[in-house]
């Protein structure tokens, strides 16, 4: 019964670090993906300025409030524009960078497809 | 067709790399954020400088006057330099100048406004940031001109000559 005690305790101790754990990985998660904008290519996660350090605090008040992941990132977005994001929504702006990838994969298939298939036959 | 087949395509490349580069050649490629006017003010609350009450946004500003919100610190130095612009906006008196003391020691910053003046109605405190962030600023200096609620004007780094006669254009 003793020693159930104890593997109580120790259990318990463990359990509530885990859920601290994962409050932190949100908390990362969501710093990695912001751009900080005063030392720009760094992201906020990254950075130590002044900017960076209210905004991790920022982030940490805000999912203690309860609001999701997304809701963060169109709170900040409203308030700094979508630069601040690391990953652009497709949009006016930004359908060329998401598209090229696509297209340079279509042109490198017909590449290929004229060069062996065609070849075969 | 096979031997045209290649050129079409590199040159197709080729023009799509130059339109991309050429394009972005003349962009700065220094981002400062969207000015974000015609926006509502954010509600906080905060402490103040010179007194205890904390002060609710909601309450204390007011829809029929003009508000100058001045992010300011006294380890920032450009503040210095653009005190004397808020100085002379002080002797407006149809605009209400609203220091936001961003990440600052009390102590340091009762120095700074003795050392230089108080051209401030009233301080809010900001001691981790936060506030300004509400504000949608990412740095010291920062000034925003509102009326009926809303942010007129953004300005970011500190005043100079001509944004305070834009300042002054826009409050009368």
């Amino acid at each position: 019964m003793k020693y159930f005690k104890y593997i109580f305790i120790i259990f318990f101790i463990f359990s509530l670090h885990q859920g601290h754990s994962q409050d932190n990985k949100l908390e990362s998660k969501i710093t990695k993906n912001l751009r900080c904008l005063v030392c720009q290519g760094q992201s906020v996660y990254d950075s130590d300025t002044e900017f960076a350090n209210s905004l991790k605090l920022l982030i940490k008040n805000k999912l203690d409030e309860g609001l999701s992941e997304k809701q963060i990132y169109f709170y900040l977005k409203e308030k700094y524009g979508e630069w601040i994001l690391f990953d652009p929504e497709f949009g006016k702006k930004t359908y060329f960078l998401w598209l090229l990838p696509l297209l340079l994969f279509l042109i490198g298939g017909a590449i290929i497809f004229k060069l062996f298939i065609i070849k075969k036959n | 067709m096979k031997k045209r087949f290649y050129p079409i395509v590199f040159t197709f490349i080729f023009i799509i790399f130059f339109i991309v580069f050429y394009k972005s050649l003349k962009n700065s490629n220094i981002y400062t954020p969207r000015i974000g006017i015609n926006k509502e003010i954010p509600s906080f609350n905060a402490k103040q400088l010179n007194e205890r009450k904390e002060v609710y946004s909601k309450e204390f500003f007011k829809k029929d006057e003009f508000y100058l919100i001045n992010i300011w610190s006294s380890w920032c130095i450009p503040c210095r330099e653009e005190h004397i612009f808020l100085k002379n906006l002080s002797n407006e008196k149809n605009l209400k100048i609203v220091g936001l003391n961003y990440k600052d020691k009390i102590k340091n910053a009762k120095f700074f406004l003795e050392d230089l003046g108080d051209p401030y109605d009233i301080i809010f405190l900001d001691p981790n940031g936060i506030i300004a962030i509400e504000w949608g600023a990412y740095g010291v200096p920062e000034s925003y001109l509102v009326k009926k609620n809303m942010i007129v004007k953004k300005i970011i780094g500190p005043l100079s000559e001509s944004s305070v006669i834009e300042i002054k254009r826009l409050i009368k």
